[in-house]
């Protein structure tokens, strides 16, 4: 199962490694990474394989939000069948 | 691979534009818990819905999480009340209400829908105890919804159920007059009234269905608003109604793949998506504001049966698409205290009764959520009932009024219900009266077009 993690926020250094450091913990590895700066706003969206994750998905979900709060960004972590589905016929 | 653009938008749409799954309904069939002595038939009620929704609510808190996607409302509707209350030797439909209340409590869902009764074409055993217990219901419980269905196309109208309809909303608002008059928000009348509808206060599970089924409500007026408002600028009306249909096969995936998920998380077969334009009071999630971007000062301008009429066909386009299987109501709604733009419009005198029961021939229901004065007689309201639902009848299509007399306030006058049922103002109801009509009772017979065979 595939998970799409987005990060938003102001642009600063070491977003990148904080965010893939916290999924590291997870055990999540992460198979694909863009990000670009848009209107401004830091924008960073990673794929992560979350099927050897040490927790609940949920858990890690949460955990990893609330991290976002702790550097100023804003995280979602997704299932990627949300994607999938509204956007693929 | 998904690309990031697609990516963003979804998330633009929780996060901005109130996308959201509306209600995730649990049909169950209570057909199995007939009983001719009602304790033990509500102790089997009481087991049967406990132990058939035990996981509804974890398993959506998981899926919610899981996907990202919030899912506002859990629900269950349950098979109409009156068809087990017909069987039993004492008839005192109260401990059905009280057990549903019971259940909905220990299972955690928002409503329970199902306290109703079918008599489109006349009255059976338990019929009327039912429905006389309405207010009574409303007003001891908190999470059960009525509804009953009092006329169809191919059965005509049953006028003496309409009368007493009338009366019976009318008691429902005075029981709960110090509660807002709440009761009658919770009460809804129909004419051809769907047997899968995962929307309250009509939500019932037709004797047609399956044991348990899973039927999912979609949501998303500010998902329709947002996409017109940034690239609808010079689109004709035929650009439009092509993106509504864009949108609206999107909105509608999300719901297909909740109830899928749903579905095979509970080991219940899924019924159907609903595909609605459901709004809610926030800022942004409103039906009338979609109106209002393709065009229209106000909701309620000359214009607005057309703009809806196109907007409510769109959406249906674009939905049946996306979902392998499409029932309930499935259309725009207009409920007026749960809509932003609509109360804004009922309170500047734009919007009227009668322009909603214009609308109410090309949208997905009713006359709903209308606050009418407290000392508008009950033949009024049957009146009222009447009307919509020979529009119904004649259209082939449902049609519902859920109209909420203030009691003890008058026009200029608010009522406020708070969370999704929203507050709006008392709106004027023409008092011309309708009394001898009404008091003649009987049935109109089924139109012409009830003969397709």
């Amino acid at each position: 199962m595939k998970t799409v993690i987005t990060v938003v926020g102001k642009d600063t250094v070491g977003i990148l490694a904080k965010v893939s450091g916290k999924c590291a913990e997870y055990n999540v590895n992460i198979i694909d990474v863009t990000q670009s700066i848009l209107q401004g706003m830091f924008c960073m969206i990673m794929i992560g394989d979350v099927d050897k994750l040490t927790s609940s998905f949920g858990d890690f979900a949460l955990d990893l939000e609330k991290f976002g709060d702790t550097i100023d960004m804003k995280i979602h972590v997704m299932h990627e069948a949300i994607f999938n589905s509204m956007h693929r016929i | 691979m998904v690309n990031t653009k697609d990516i963003l938008e979804t998330i633009s749409m929780i996060d901005n534009e109130n996308l959201d799954i509306r209600t995730v309904t649990m049909g169950i069939s209570l057909l199995d818990c007939i009983d001719p002595d009602i304790d033990k038939a509500c102790e089997k009620v009481y087991k049967k819905i406990t132990t058939t929704a035990k996981n509804l609510v974890p398993v959506c808190c998981e899926i919610e999480r899981e996907l990202g996607i919030p899912i506002i409302n859990k629900r269950i509707s349950v098979t109409p009340v009156a068809l087990l209350l017909g069987a039993c030797k004492n008839k005192e439909p109260i401990k059905f209400a009280l057990t549903l209340e019971k259940a909905a409590q220990t299972v955690g869902v928002n409503f329970i829908g199902g306290y109703s009764a079918l008599v489109g074409k006349g009255f059976a055993a338990g019929d009327k105890e039912l429905i006389e217990s309405i207010p009574e219901a409303l007003s001891k419980t908190e999470h059960i919804c009525s509804s009953v269905n009092i006329g169809s196309t191919k059965s005509g109208i049953n006028m003496d159920a309409v009368a007493l309809m009338g009366k019976i909303v009318k008691q429902t608002a005075e029981l709960t007059k110090d509660n807002n008059c709440i009761g009658a928000a919770k009460l809804v009348v129909f004419c051809n009234a769907p047997e899968d509808n995962p929307f309250m206060a009509g939500a019932f599970h037709g004797v047609g269905e399956a044991d348990c089924v899973i039927n999912v409500g979609v949501s998303g007026p500010g998902v329709v608003r947002a996409a017109l408002a940034k690239k609808s600028a010079n689109l004709d009306l035929t650009g439009v109604s092509e993106l509504i249909k864009r949108t609206a096969f999107k909105i509608t995936r999300m719901g297909q793949l909740v109830a899928k998920e749903a579905s095979s998380r509970l080991g219940v077969p899924f019924g159907i998506v609903d595909l609605s334009l459901a709004p809610t009071p926030a800022v942004g999630d409103s039906v009338a504001h979609i109106l209002e971007e393709i065009g229209l000062e106000s909701c309620g301008a000359c214009g607005t049966t057309a703009a809806l009429a196109m907007l409510n066909d769109a959406v249906k386009k674009g939905g049946v698409m996306a979902s392998s299987r499409v029932g309930g109501l499935s259309g725009a709604f207009i409920p007026v205290t749960e809509d932003a733009g609509m109360i804004a419009a009922a309170r500047s005198g734009a919007l009227c009764i009668e322009k909603l029961e214009a609308m109410t021939a090309v949208c997905s229901v009713g006359l709903d959520m209308i606050n009418i004065p407290g000392d508008t007689p009950p033949e009024v309201i049957s009146a009222i009932i009447a009307d919509e639902a020979a529009i119904g009848m004649i259209n082939s299509k449902t049609t519902a009024v859920r109209v909420i007399p203030a009691i003890g306030k008058t026009v200029g006058e608010e009522l406020s219900f708070g969370g999704l049922l929203g507050s709006g103002p008392i709106m004027k109801v023409n008092t011309n009266s309708p009394a001898k009509f009404i008091s003649r009772g009987g049935q109109i017979p089924a139109p012409i077009q009830s003969l397709k065979n």
